[in-house]
């Protein structure tokens, strides 16, 4: 049994790069995708990692799909920028809480178990509204200010 | 007359300021399976609920939502890149195996090469790979054989190209039956691993 054990942890640490304060992956990243954290301005390709308070910026001819933990799905297409505002989610219960804020462009979202398990739970915010996620998919437009 | 400066500048200011808000739109589509959920558009404490499919509300120059209804062709065209770049739907396979072993069944090791064909569409697939036992044999016998069978499942994963990071696997024993038994009672629709992709 012991050396069952080990072996789990063993695997458990293989998949190390994987941290606990990841919540999501770019499995989609066409153009120019960039993460902001931290102040830093992270170049993001496929299978990056995004945290809570992550920022996603796409250029004109970017465009990024993040799969997140609870398997909600978003996408943003081009001259988009996104935030991760806040991401709790508890794999067992299932509850938990999402938060993201798109400044401008555009956003693909397909809610996933936090919704399922409490619908609202998730939350979309624009400079002028904010989406109450009840399930399971829609796009929200956020056009810049006339000059 | 600190007042009425203050209000007189707050003045100017406001018919300065330039119109901050562009316009915003929200759509409501359904899902691949055809179910059409709900979103609560909220804007200055009015709520406005959007529960059918392509039913949109628009905000212009900052104004109260306004609800219409669009087609999905025009939708479809109007967020064309947003959506392309969606994420493959997160899929879940069962596949089983002969009693007290890690084989696959026949009809299993057929359904390993669709779950391969999903995986190589998807460019870095997640995987999590669940093993689990019918309730014949006791619970660290079966906890052993769980991880194993999820091990074996891993290991063809490897051998077909799925780097061994990208996998994650756990053996749940008996713990979660997907048809309740008695003790002791075979059950070969219990003798599973779940692989889960994302």
């Amino acid at each position: 049994m012991r050396h069952f054990v080990a072996v789990a942890v063993l695997a458990l640490a293989a998949t190390g790069l994987a941290r606990a304060d990841d919540v999501g992956q770019v499995k989609v990243a066409k153009g120019t995708v960039h993460v902001e954290r931290d102040g830093q301005r992270l170049p993001a390709a496929v299978g990056m990692r995004i945290r809570q308070s992550d920022t996603l910026i796409t250029g004109a001819d970017g465009s990024a799909g993040v799969t997140f933990s609870d398997n909600s799905l978003l996408s943003t297409g081009p001259n988009s920028v996104l935030v991760v505002e806040h991401y709790a989610f508890n794999s067992t219960t299932h509850a938990g809480t999402f938060d993201a804020s798109l400044k401008k462009g555009t956003l693909a979202v397909v809610s996933g178990k936090i919704v399922k398990q409490s619908p609202g739970a998730m939350r979309v915010r624009t400079p002028a509204a904010v989406m109450g996620v009840r399930g399971t998919e829609f796009l929200v437009q956020v056009d810049e200010p006339a000059k | 007359m600190g007042a009425l400066i203050v209000a007189l500048v707050g003045t100017i200011v406001v018919l300065l300021a330039p119109n901050r808000l562009g316009d915003e739109l929200v759509v409501l589509v359904p899902s691949t399976d055809g179910h059409v959920g709900a979103v609560v558009v909220e804007r200055s404490r009015q709520k406005t609920v959007l529960n059918q499919a392509y039913a949109a509300s628009r905000i212009v120059d900052g104004g109260a939502p306004q609800v219409e209804q669009l087609s999905a062709g025009d939708v479809r065209t109007e967020f064309a890149l947003v959506l392309s770049a969606l994420p493959g739907r997160p899929k879940s396979f069962l596949v089983y195996f002969l009693e007290a072993t890690d084989e696959f069944t026949e009809e299993s090791r057929i359904e390993f090469n669709k779950i391969m064909a999903e995986l190589r569409e998807r460019g870095d697939p997640d995987v999590v790979v669940i093993g689990h036992t019918d309730r014949v044999g006791n619970d660290q016998y079966n906890d052993r054989l769980s991880l194993q069978r999820a091990e074996r499942v891993r290991g063809e994963l490897v051998s077909l190209g799925i780097p061994e990071p990208r996998i994650r696997i756990a053996g749940r024993g008996e713990r979660e039956l997907l048809i309740a038994t008695d003790d002791e009672v075979p059950e070969p629709r219990n003798r599973r691993v779940e692989i889960n992709v994302r």
